[in-house]
């Protein structure tokens, strides 16, 4: 074998490999740790421009008119209120088609199609979202809505959960299906007080990420809820929340108003990192 | 014996029977609407885009007049923009993607394996618009200050860097929205391409270990071969995402309709345009802003649809 021969009396040739070896495994060390430094860069700023600011006021007080006192209270309660009614949106029609991919699709091709739509969907840009629902909701009815946002938001989330609910039910043994017929069950109600039963955890995981995605989404806001100076309850007028407020207040001159987007930025993040951890033990617990 | 009334039994349907096929229905139903949302996007932004294609034909792709005031729209500025940092944001993140998915695979000590894994993970989750921020607040201030005024003040007269280093100094430009841009699909990337690396099977690593092979050789010819096409696949899913970041880019592209002459001059993409002017725009403007979301959706799904028909053998994402 001559190719093994001069790799044993080549020691120049064994040395080099080392070498470029030892240059690889640096390269790789070095780049994670530029990654981590990147990253903890960002959240030590964000932390370190937004606790300070965070105080009573913000959770008491409205958006203020540049320069006076104000908080983030009608922002908040905002988000709080699109992302509800977007995720019961995307929970509803999500779980439901993931149903019809997991249990009744099956291979076809209307099931293929919608599985290919649905991971389209999955990484469409969400300004084209925006774009859609401004043509859809807002731009007919002459004005910007709580409502329109919250479908937005519910378009981007749905693609989620369909894909953890088809997922889970797949990982459901077929026993459990067999079991429901055995009963004389119908199929439906085998589905929904066995399969669904089962899946229950992996089906909140999806719903969490899903959360995870729309809480911290701006782009799809601007054209649809828009934002509110005061404080709403009313969906079916313009609303406020935190992502359009981070926006509007960060390119804002005044100082005050800076200070709330960081603190906005800090709310969001600490939502969607709450959520992203709930996912992640939820996922872990059926392994035990 | 009495006859047991079996028949009866059999017969009788079970409680509820009768709404079967109206579950059915429904579930179809909402499979189908994903279909029609899809087809929506396409038809909304097709109509509501055509009197901007239509009035200015191909000129809207290739002239980069921008104007809302003499109301003439030409795209090329911004499409090009897009292209340009997304492309960009890929070269400098997938390198450092890539060499981070092989050291927590092949080198991290075990400790720091779960951890690093998980930081990555959540951080692909932070929210776009805290990246656009703190590259605003933070990013472009220092690197305008340290790179950028360094780099012009160093430059030749004449010379290729100072036509790359041209514009104004104030860290809002194409380079660092690309910086920005890799930083945030980053994390994604790299947990894309560690969880590919973690699907093959141990016996090719250690069989290539046991020969000798090093672990350049071992992740080059044996790990990266195996993963290749769902690889690309997720590459291209990373260049979805920066194509059609929206608030990361906005905040620190400069948003200027010119095509950039440099790398530190300022530009636009589809989608901060988009952001920036939607809401005070009206007719003709409109159109052609949701004409350019139209040529931002075609070149995104096309993208997507080729990185799904990779990544279809493996449906490791």
């Amino acid at each position: 074998m001559p190719g093994s021969a001069t790799l044993v009396r080549n020691p120049g040739r064994s040395a080099r490999r080392k070498l470029v070896n030892g240059v690889f495994v640096f390269f790789c060390g070095v780049a994670t740790l530029v990654a981590l430094i990147a990253l903890a860069a960002i959240l030590v700023s964000l932390v370190g421009q937004g606790v300070g600011g965070l105080d009573a006021n913000i959770f008491k007080l409205s958006t203020p008119a540049p320069g006076s006192v104000g908080g983030l209270a009608n922002a908040i309660v905002g988000s709080i209120m699109l992302c509800a009614l977007a995720m019961l949106i995307a929970l509803v029609i999500g779980i439901l088609a993931g149903t019809w991919l997991a249990e009744y699709g099956g291979d076809g091709w209307y099931a293929r199609i919608i599985r290919f739509v649905n991971d389209v969907l999955l990484s469409a840009p969400s300004i084209l979202i925006g774009l859609f629902v401004y043509v859809l909701l807002v731009a007919p009815f002459h004005g910007f809505s709580g409502y329109a946002g919250a479908v937005a938001l519910g378009i981007i989330a749905i693609p989620v959960v369909t894909r953890t609910t088809e997922d889970v039910l797949k990982l459901q043994p077929t026993a459990l299906r067999e079991s429901g017929i055995a009963l004389g069950a119908p199929v439906w109600t085998t589905i929904r007080k066995i399969l669904w039963k089962a899946s229950l955890g992996g089906i909140v995981t999806g719903g969490l990420l899903a959360f995870a995605r729309i809480s911290g989404e701006t782009a799809p806001l601007l054209f649809t809820a828009l934002n509110n100076q005061f404080f709403s309850w009313d969906m079916s007028r313009p609303m406020a929340n935190l992502p359009v407020v981070i926006f509007n207040f960060a390119l804002s001159a005044y100082d005050d108003s800076r200070r709330l987007a960081w603190v906005g930025a800090i709310l969001i993040t600490a939502a969607v990192l709450a959520a992203q951890i709930i996912a992640r033990i939820l996922i872990r617990e059926p392994r035990r | 014996m009495t006859s047991i009334p079996i028949d009866s039994a059999i017969r009788k349907p079970p409680k509820g029977a009768a709404l079967d096929p109206v579950f059915r229905f429904l579930c179809l139903a909402a499979a189908t609407a994903l279909l029609a949302t899809l087809s929506g996007v396409i038809v909304a932004l097709a109509i509501g885009g055509w009197p901007a294609l239509a009035k200015f034909g191909l000129g809207f792709f290739t002239s980069t007049t921008w104007n809302p005031v003499t109301d003439i729209y030409g795209a090329e500025g911004p499409i090009v923009g897009t292209l340009v940092t997304s492309v960009l944001a890929l070269a400098l993140a997938l390198p450092v993607a890539f060499g981070i998915a092989v050291f927590l695979v092949e080198f991290a000590p075990r400790a720091v394996r779960q951890p690093v894994a998980i930081a990555v993970q959540l951080l692909a989750g932070v929210p776009s618009i805290v990246y656009g921020m703190w590259g605003l607040f933070v990013f472009a201030p220092a690197f305008a200050k340290y790179v950028q005024l360094p780099l012009m003040m160093n430059a030749e007269p004449g010379s290729l860097l100072e036509k790359l280093t041209m514009g104004v100094p104030n860290g809002a430009n194409i380079l660092t929205a690309s910086i920005i841009l890799a930083i945030m699909i980053l994390p994604y990337m790299a947990a894309v391409l560690r969880e590919l690396f973690l699907t093959v099977p141990p016996q090719l690593r250690e069989s290539a270990y046991g020969i000798g092979a090093t672990p350049l050789e071992v992740t080059w010819q044996v790990l990266l071969p195996y993963i290749r096409r769902s690889a690309i696949g997720a590459v291209m899913l990373g260049l979805g995402r920066a194509l059609g970041e929206t608030m990361a880019v906005t905040f620190i592209i400069g948003n200027s309709h010119n095509l950039p002459k440099s790398l530190f001059d300022s530009g636009s993409t589809i989608a901060s345009t988009i952001a920036n002017e939607f809401n005070e725009a009206s007719g003709l403007h409109q159109s052609a802003l949701i004409a350019l979301g139209l040529i931002l959706f075609l070149i995104t799904f096309a993208v997507l649809a080729s990185a799904r028909l990779l990544l279809s053998q493996q449906r490791a994402v």
